[in-house]
């Protein structure tokens, strides 16, 4: 068995038995479900007005007057979880003094990283599998297409990627768990806010620059079922430069 | 086994360890004794490869701990001053997970857990959560990451600190059983532990070294002078001065009405001089002994611009070896 493997099955293992998977788990899971509910209940009165209207039954695209505005929501919802999952990765191994076992075994600190944001990562992927439970109920009473559906759920993945990467790299930053929380709320919320200051400067270069910077843009492309190459290549070259930061951070720390 | 030359870490303007070069042979048990912040767990930091020194090189086994840090590591078990512990992990999980970690393969994990466990008498606690053990125990599992991989060279910080006496003596004992078949640096600022377990001392003082030998050479190259503390069971009023009359004896200084310490010229024994002396004088020879530094005296001799709370004073009394009566 590799290291790397020992280090993900080790993390994986600590979300666990400590409380933070299942309440993370469950308040995204709970805020999900209401949303998807909301969602549905919407279209559900949405085509019965238009049938009373109408008199026949409106030919609603589920995709759009469902998935998107649950998609867009859960986006909000990863800026606030995402953080939980990833604040004590180094913050406490550094609290407790772990950090000396990891770095004195021989494995790189690259290991180290990957082997956490990996960790992270699939108790994360495993998370969203479970909302892949509103789809699936629908499924038999719905028609919809899967393909936009699955669309989104790439970019929930590769936006919550960044966003662990993200907050791997805060929680490398401090040993506190706290201030790894606020640090990786405060820049990714800023981040996102690049979107909105983009459309204020839509005109200059640096509003396109701040807009390219902020997921928002890239993510409604995925989650419209548009797959383009830049938005892939946006969020898995941010996974990587936040992993080499957080890398560096590490390094730099070895060293002082 | 390791090899250390002009080894000097600087953090920032501060100066950690400088100029530091030592060795140790495989086998050898070598103790690093300083006071807290004398650059100890930085020199051993960097024997681990997990950081770099400013210059000087040192070599572990073979490797160049900055330029070749994983097969370094491979040879290494280190016991930090805290050990590193998981603690909502059972024994076994935890010295499971660090196997894995430092590469013992998935078919010799379960023997080399076997015998680590029995190595450290764990056995009884394999299965219990880390957290619930006791500080003894938690320090014998920390000792036990260091051995899963079966290293041969140990580097252990300080690891009798915060034990009670009965834990202190099973580590040291465990580190005598690991003697010869292992390589051993440990760090301690209480000295008798390097008297017990180390076959040689390096004196670190404010990130340089002051001496390194093994204790009795130590002692005897900080000697000026052969001290024998004489215990009389009815001395004369003039006795001070009778012995101080005897040929080779440099003073005599009166502890109580019935001890004695008599200083002769360096290489002069005195022990027999006095034993007869006494006796043709019926003074009742109770206790004749050879007064010797302990490490404290040698310790505070050479680092004794700082003023150290040791119990023992730099000219006092040391370890008794001799002859009574």
């Amino acid at each position: 068995m590799s290291p790397i493997s020992a280090i993900v099955r080790k993390e994986i293992r600590s979300y666990f038995v400590s409380p933070i998977a299942y309440v993370v788990a469950s308040v995204f899971l709970l805020l999900i479900g209401l949303l998807s509910f909301l969602a549905v209940a919407t279209a559900s009165n949405r085509s019965l007005q238009m049938l009373r209207g109408q008199g026949s039954l409106p030919d609603l695209n589920l995709n759009d007057i469902v998935f998107r505005p649950v998609f867009a929501n859960m986006a909000v919802i990863l800026l606030l979880v995402v953080p939980m999952l990833t604040m004590r990765l180094f913050a406490e191994e550094k609290k407790l003094k772990t950090m000396e076992l990891l770095v004195t075994s021989p494995v790189t600190i690259t290991d180290i990283v990957v082997g956490k944001f990996f960790a992270a990562f699939t108790v994360f992927a495993g998370m969203l599998a479970l909302t892949a439970v509103g789809p699936l109920a629908l499924a038999p009473f719905a028609q919809f297409q899967w393909e936009p559906l699955l669309t989104a759920y790439l970019g929930v993945l590769l936006m919550g990627g960044l966003f662990l990467s993200a907050g791997l790299l805060a929680s490398g930053l401090t040993e506190n768990q706290i201030i790894a929380v606020i640090l990786s709320f405060g820049g990714l919320l800023l981040f996102w806010l690049f979107g909105w200051a983009g459309q204020v400067f839509a005109d200059s270069a640096f509003g396109k620059v701040l807009s390219y910077l902020s997921p928002l843009e890239h993510f409604e492309h995925l989650v419209k079922g548009l797959v383009t190459t830049s938005d892939v290549v946006y969020f898995m070259a941010g996974i990587v430069f936040m992993l080499f930061l957080t890398h560096r951070v590490i390094e730099s720390q070895r060293w002082r | 086994m390791i090899q250390v030359e002009h080894l000097t870490k600087q953090y920032g303007p501060k100066t950690a360890i400088a100029d530091v070069s030592f060795s140790v042979e495989k086998g050898e048990v070598l103790a690093f004794l300083g006071p807290n912040g004398a650059g100890k767990t930085t020199t051993m930091r960097i024997l681990t490869a997990s950081m770099p020194a400013t210059s000087g090189s040192a070599r572990v086994a073979g490797y160049d701990c900055f330029d070749h840090p994983i097969e370094v590591k491979r040879a290494i078990g280190y016991l930090p001053e805290v050990p590193p512990l998981y603690t909502e992990m059972t024994v076994t999980e935890y010295l499971t997970f660090v196997g894995r970690l430092k590469g013992v393969e998935p078919e010799r994990l379960p023997g080399a857990l076997d015998r680590t466990l029995e190595q450290l008498s764990l056995g009884e606690v394999r299965g219990r959560l880390i957290a619930n053990l006791s500080r003894g125990f938690k320090q014998r599992v920390g000792l036990a990451q260091a051995l899963i991989h079966d290293p041969p060279v140990l580097i252990l910080d300080e690891p009798t600190v915060g034990l009670d006496p009965k834990q202190i003596i099973e580590i040291r004992q465990l580190i005598k059983t690991l003697a010869g078949s292992h390589t051993i640096i440990l760090s301690t600022h209480i000295l008798p532990e390097a008297t017990a377990v180390a076959q040689r001392v390096v004196i670190i003082h404010e990130g340089r070294i002051v001496a390194e030998d093994s204790q009795d050479q130590l002692s005897a190259r900080l000697r000026r002078s052969e001290k024998v503390s004489l215990t009389l069971k009815s001395p004369a009023p003039d006795t001070r001065e009778r012995l101080q009359s005897l040929p080779g004896v440099l003073s005599v200084h009166q502890e109580d009405p019935a001890t004695f310490l008599v200083e002769a010229e360096l290489g002069h024994d005195l022990r027999d001089d006095l034993a007869r002396f006494a006796v043709r004088n019926e003074w009742g020879l109770l206790e004749l002994k050879l007064v010797t530094m302990t490490l404290e005296d040698v310790f505070l001799r050479l680092t004794q611009e700082e003023a150290f709370s040791l119990p023992s004073p730099l000219e006092g009394e040391g370890q008794g070896e001799g002859v009574s009566s």
